[in-house]
Formats: structure tokens, sequence, C-alpha cells
């Protein structure tokens, strides 16, 4: 029950947060912003409560249903983004990734609750680093996707030198492209111990490192993607609007791996097969 | 009748691309110069060539010989038929035609309203037509009035001191490209007062060194000591593309300084970090083409415009100001204008002498004592006959000049040897120096 007040809670503080956080886009409003910033971080709050809360209920990280998992994947986007905030100091940046968080929310909330039953093997600490990790991991890359779509907005404007609206708003193109580099260099550490945990994981709970199961191609697939925007990054000095639009493209696989190859294509991934979807 | 003419086009009737053919060669002014002088229907002409304007201002007694012998100047400047450029074209007549110098003078004309270089570009163009002796009675009163006028819209509205202007654009979107200005490095290629406002700008906000190349290396190094920078060579251009961040260009090249194959080269040892182009130059130093590379912006002078367009709104109720008082001086011009006909400086020409006599009569009565109605008489036919016998030659002279073509100079002095304007305070010998003395002229 306490869940369920927290949850609706988060979701209506976001919520509310991404409507200030949106009127602040618009008007330029510093007062809205900074209500705006402590409603969010109050959502961020109770979301981490209902997480922890739920944590402590079945002992394992709560991504075992596709509604569990989206409500904890928009919780790491607010933290990633509260700690880019520490760096950066960058308003805007919250217009753009609340709103994203708050769909995640919303979809979820959409989902019905179902009966999970948490399998021993599950129990383990690798999976809870195996999971957490992972999803910090894109949650920096859904930071570089959001700085990607800023940086392409801007860069347009001012390639075009048509300055809109949005040029008053957005910040600089160094500051986007910053965001999106950090964001990178952080996120695939993350992606990287999510990926060998997780090999370590099913080593020990199911025999092998690896089962060639369509979500960890797909994981690979994208795992390889964002090692050669970092690469191009890093050696070649790729930067600007490439480096966003790869970063935009990536984050669409990520997705697709997220998300289609846990519903439809996995094996052992699936959240059927996770406990948490019910086929009636 | 004399007629005062105003030819050309400006950024706003033409594009960049345009005005470029017609300010190619700095010799076209001498060579319009001359040109006027050579046709017979223009009787005095101005020749103005900038960034943002290419116009004729000249004084005509046949209107449409001289416009189209104009029209075929700017053609023969340009190289290219009048079709081509025409519909771009302002023709502005009489009153029209002294507003518009009047506002172009005053900077209310400007691309960005209240830039101060327009001022001197125009008193250049007077003292190159004074020179080429192609200035005469009208244009020197026309471009005196125009300064004053220029100068009290300047000191009178707050249009010049406001920070809005090109280069305060410029470092408004260095600033959305780079955030940071410090650390950056400035490339000014070339001289000019716009180029080095705009370096300036970009210093007083954080930028941390600037290098010059100029293709005279003395000029480079005068400049490079100025800022505090380091002087190159023209040559040297291509490698510092590699190192610099912001590009200044401004100049007088016919070509393209900074080719797009030069950026392109330059951006892989740079690690493709972004290349910022203000390009001030007419015709434009760096190749449009620039823009289409990644990283690379270029704005020209018209990009800046649009960019500070907005800000200008702003001043728009300082620009009214000045309007009002540009409509004030073109008035006062007009006037004096009007009185360049000989029946009214006849005619004010006996006022003053009328006047002269009634004074000096009455003051004299006094000392003649009692007069008897004879005496009085006789004194009235002396004095009267006395001012006519005086007068009497140089009306008949304005009367033989005014058919002629330089009836509008002999007007113009006899009115100032007479002093017949000095009751409106606009006796003018210097428009430099008697600007302040304005309107306070004893009576």
């Amino acid at each position: 029950m306490m869940e369920l007040i927290l949850g609706r809670l988060a979701l209506v503080l976001i919520l509310l947060a991404t409507a200030g956080l949106t009127v602040f886009i618009v008007s330029q409003n510093k007062v809205a912003y900074r209500w705006s910033y402590w409603v969010l971080l109050a959502g961020f709050v109770c979301l981490t409560l209902q997480i922890f809360y739920q944590y402590s209920a079945i002992g394992v990280a709560p991504v075992l249903t596709l509604k569990s998992a989206l409500s904890f994947f928009a919780w790491t986007i607010l933290g990633v983004y509260l700690l880019f905030h520490l760096k950066f100091k960058l308003m805007v940046l919250g217009s753009f990734i609340a709103p994203l968080a708050a769909c995640l929310l919303i979809i979820s909330s959409a989902i019905p609750e179902t009966e999970v039953t948490v399998k021993p093997i599950f129990r383990s600490l690798w999976l809870t680093v195996h999971v957490s990790t992972s999803f910090v991991g894109n949650a920096m890359f859904a930071l570089t996707f959001v700085a990607g779509v800023m940086y392409l907005i801007q860069e347009r404007q001012i390639k075009k030198k048509k300055l809109g609206s949005m040029y008053s708003r957005l910040p600089s193109l160094a500051t986007l492209d910053s965001i999106n580099h950090h964001s990178l260099i952080w996120g695939f550490p993350f992606l990287t111990v999510g990926m060998i945990t997780g090999a370590i994981y099913a080593q020990v709970a199911l025999g092998s490192y690896w089962r060639w199961d369509p979500k960890e191609v797909w994981s690979l697939i994208t795992w390889l993607f964002y090692a050669a925007l970092l690469h191009e990054r890093l050696a070649v000095g790729w930067r600007g609007r490439k480096a966003a639009l790869m970063a935009i493209i990536g984050f669409a696989v990520l997705t697709f791996t997220f998300v289609g190859a846990s519903l439809w294509l996995s094996d052992y991934h699936s959240f059927r097969n996770l406990g948490g979807w019910s086929d009636s | 009748m004399i007629h005062i003419v105003d030819i050309g086009m400006n950024h706003e009737t033409a594009p960049v691309e345009l005005r470029e053919c017609l300010a190619r060669n700095p010799k076209d002014a001498e060579t319009a110069l001359a040109w006027m002088r050579d046709q017979a229907c223009i009787k005095e002409g101005l020749f103005l060539s900038t960034c943002n304007r290419v116009e004729a201002l000249f004084i005509t007694e046949r209107e449409g010989e001289a416009e189209s012998s104009m029209v075929e100047l700017l053609s023969r400047l340009g190289g290219m038929p009048a079709a081509t450029f025409s519909p771009h074209l302002f023709t502005y007549r009489g009153r029209e035609a002294v507003r518009h110098v009047f506002r172009v003078a005053s900077s209310l004309d400007s691309m960005v309203v209240g830039e101060p270089q327009i001022l001197g570009q125009i008193k250049e163009a007077y003292s190159r037509a004074t020179r080429e002796k192609t200035a005469g009675t009208i244009l020197n009163r026309l471009m005196h009035r125009a300064f004053h006028a220029a100068k009290r819209v300047r000191t009178e509205t707050g249009i010049c001191d406001a920070a809005v202007s090109i280069s305060y654009a410029a470092v408004e979107l260095a600033k959305k490209i780079f955030y940071d200005l410090g650390g950056k490095k400035v490339l000014l290629v070339g001289a000019g007062e716009m180029a080095e406002l705009a370096a300036r700008n970009l210093l007083s906000h954080g930028v941390s060194s600037i290098v010059v190349a100029n293709r005279t290396f003395d000029r480079a190094v005068e400049l490079a000591s100025v800022f505090q920078g380091e002087p190159f060579a023209f040559e040297e251009i291509g490698s510092l593309l590699t190192e610099v961040d912001i590009v200044i260009t401004s100049t007088a090249s016919p070509g393209y300084v900074i080719t797009s194959e030069q950026v392109k080269k330059s951006f892989r040892k740079r690690r493709n970090s972004p290349l910022f182009f203000i390009d001030i130059a007419v015709p434009r130093d760096v190749d449009p083409r620039v823009n289409d590379l990644e990283n690379a912006y270029v704005y020209d002078i018209d990009d800046l415009t649009g960019v500070t367009r907005a800000n200008m709104a702003q001043r728009a109720e300082e620009a009214l100001k000045g309007e009002r008082i540009v409509e004030e001086e073109v008035i006062k011009f007009e006037k004096w204008l009007n009185t360049l006909a000989v029946v009214p400086t006849i005619v004010s020409l006996k006022d003053k002498a009328e006047s002269i006599r009634l004074t000096e009569i009455r003051r004299s009565l006094g000392s003649l004592g009692t007069l008897s109605s004879r005496q009085m008489e006789g004194l009235e036919t002396l004095t009267l006959s006395i001012v006519e016998k005086i007068l009497n030659d140089p009306i008949v002279f304005l009367k033989r000049k005014s058919e002629r073509p330089q009836a509008a100079a002999y007007l113009d002095f006899a009115r100032r040897l007479f002093n017949l304007d000095r009751e409106n305070g606009e006796e003018e010998e210097n428009g430099h120096s008697r600007d302040d003395k304005e309107g306070q002229g004893s009576s």
C-alpha cells in the first residue's frame, strides 16, 4: 500500500515539475524553475523511497516487470540528471529530462499490476549490480540523447541563421557537446560493468557466461555502437552535429534493446520469463 | 528649376551579392565623380560607396536625362546591364532626397541604426567631391546641413550609445557557440573600424589573444601592437586557421580570402573544434560555402543584421526622435533652397535695405531738429535714391545671371554678401565649426 502511495505521489510531483519546467522554458521565469526544481527533487525522493521499499520487499532491484523496470529507469534518469545538474547547472536541461521521466512513469503506471514471483536465483548481488549499472549506463545515454537533440536544434538555428525562440533558451553548442561527451564517457563504463556482471551472474545462476540470447546480442550491438562513438570522439575527434546524431541513433538502438528485445525477442531476459508478465 | 536627386541601393533594397558587384573597385568613386563632371545635365554630384550602400547624389535641372545617365554609370561600374540591378534601385527626388541624405548621415538608414561609421564615410565622400570639384553651392550646403543633423541626432537621442551593434551581435553568437570565450583565440584579417570594434568587444568578453594578418605586414604589426597580439603575414592564414577559434575578416580584397578548401583542411588538424567566421567585408572575404562545413559558422554582414533586428525594436523609440530631428532639418534646408531663386533674393535684398533706411532716418531725426514737410520729403527722396542706386547694379547682375548654370552660386553668394539669411541664424561659412552656434543667431 505504502509503495503504491509513494509511486502515485512521485508521479504527481514529477508531472507538476514537468509542467513547471515547461512554463519555465516558455516564459523564462526563474521562479517557475526554482519551484519546479524542488518539486522534481521531492518527486525523486518519493520515487527513491518507493524503489527502496520494493527492493526490500523482493530482495532484488525492482526490474522484473516492465512496469517496475520503466519506473526504475525513470528514477535512474532523474538521478543522473540531478548529478549532472551539480556540474553543469543547466536549468534548461530539466525541461527536456523531466518530460522524458514523466513519460516513462505514465507508461509504467498505465501497465496493470501483476503478481511477481521472485525466483530464488534472482536473489543475487551480481544481479543487483548488473541491473543497477546497466540502468545507470542507460540513463547516462538518455542524457546523451537529450543533449544531442538539444544540440541539433541549437546548431540548426545558428547554421541557418534563423535565431528563433529556442536560440536564447538553449545553452551554447559547447555546453551541449560537453554534456554529450561527459554522459557518454561516464555511461560507457557503466554499461560495460553492467554487461560483465551480467555475464558473471549468468555463469553463477545458469552455468554459462554467454547464451546468445537476443537481448544479449542486442546489448552487445548497443555496446559496440557506443564503443565506436566513444572511439571516434576520443581518438578521431568527432564532435558537434555528427556526434549528436550518433548519440540519438545510439539511444534508438538502446531503446529497442531495452523494450523491444525484452518484450518480443528475448528468451530468459523477457519479462514473461522474469515472472512479471501475465498472459491474461 | 533645380532638382536634388539621389539614386542608389542599400542593404534594404539590394542583396549583398549585388552590392558587392558595385563596390568592387576602390577607384570607382573617382570614376563616378569624373563621369558626373562630364555630364552636362549634372551640375553637382557626390558618390557614396560603403559596405552597405552605393548611391549617387546629384543636382540637376534635367531630371530624366540625369537619372538615366546615372543608371548607365552604375551599369558600367558593376559591369552588368541595368536591367539586372534596376529593380533594386531607389530614387529619391527633391525633399525626399534631402531627407534621405540626412537620414543616412544620421545613421538612421544604417543596417545597424546608430552605427558611428557612416558619418565618417559620408564626410570622406564629400571631401572627395570637393577635391574633384563636383560639389557646388547646393551640395555644400546640403552636406553641411546633413552633418549638422547627424550631430544633433547623435547628441539628442540615445541611438548611438545603445550597446546593440553588429559587433555586439557577433559576441552574443560567439558565446552561443563557445559558451566561454576565455582561452579562445581570435584572428583578425584586414583592418577596419568595424572589425577592430568587434575584436575589442570579444577581448572585453574574455578572449585571451588576438593574432593579426594583413596584406601589408607593417599594418599588421601596427594593429597587433594595439591589441597586444601577434602579427602574421597574409600567406600564413592557412596555418593560423588550425589554431584560432574566431576569425574576423574585413579586407578590401575583391575575391575570397578564406576558401572552403582551406577551412576544410584545417578542421582535420584542429580536431573539428568549431570555427566562427565574422565576415564584415563587402565584397565578402569568406567563401559562403564554408558555412556548409561541419562545425564552421559563417556570418556575413547581412546575417548579423538579421540577428540584431530583434534588438533594434527596442531602439525604435529613439529612432523616432531621430526622425523628428531630421524632419526639422529638412524643413530648414528647404526654406533655404527656396530662397535660391532670383525674385525672393531681390525682394529680401530690397527689404533689408528699406529696413536699414528707415532705422537710420529714425536715428538721425533726433539730431536734425524739427524739419519742415518739404525737408522731410527731400530726406526721403535722398535716402531712397541712395539705396536704389547702390542696389541697382547687384539686382541687374543677379537678374542677368539668373539664366546661367551657376545661378545658385551667385544667389547664394549674394545672400551671404548681404547677409540676407541672418534673421534665421542660418548663415554659414563652415558646417563643421558653426554647428554649435546654430539657433542662437542674433537678430
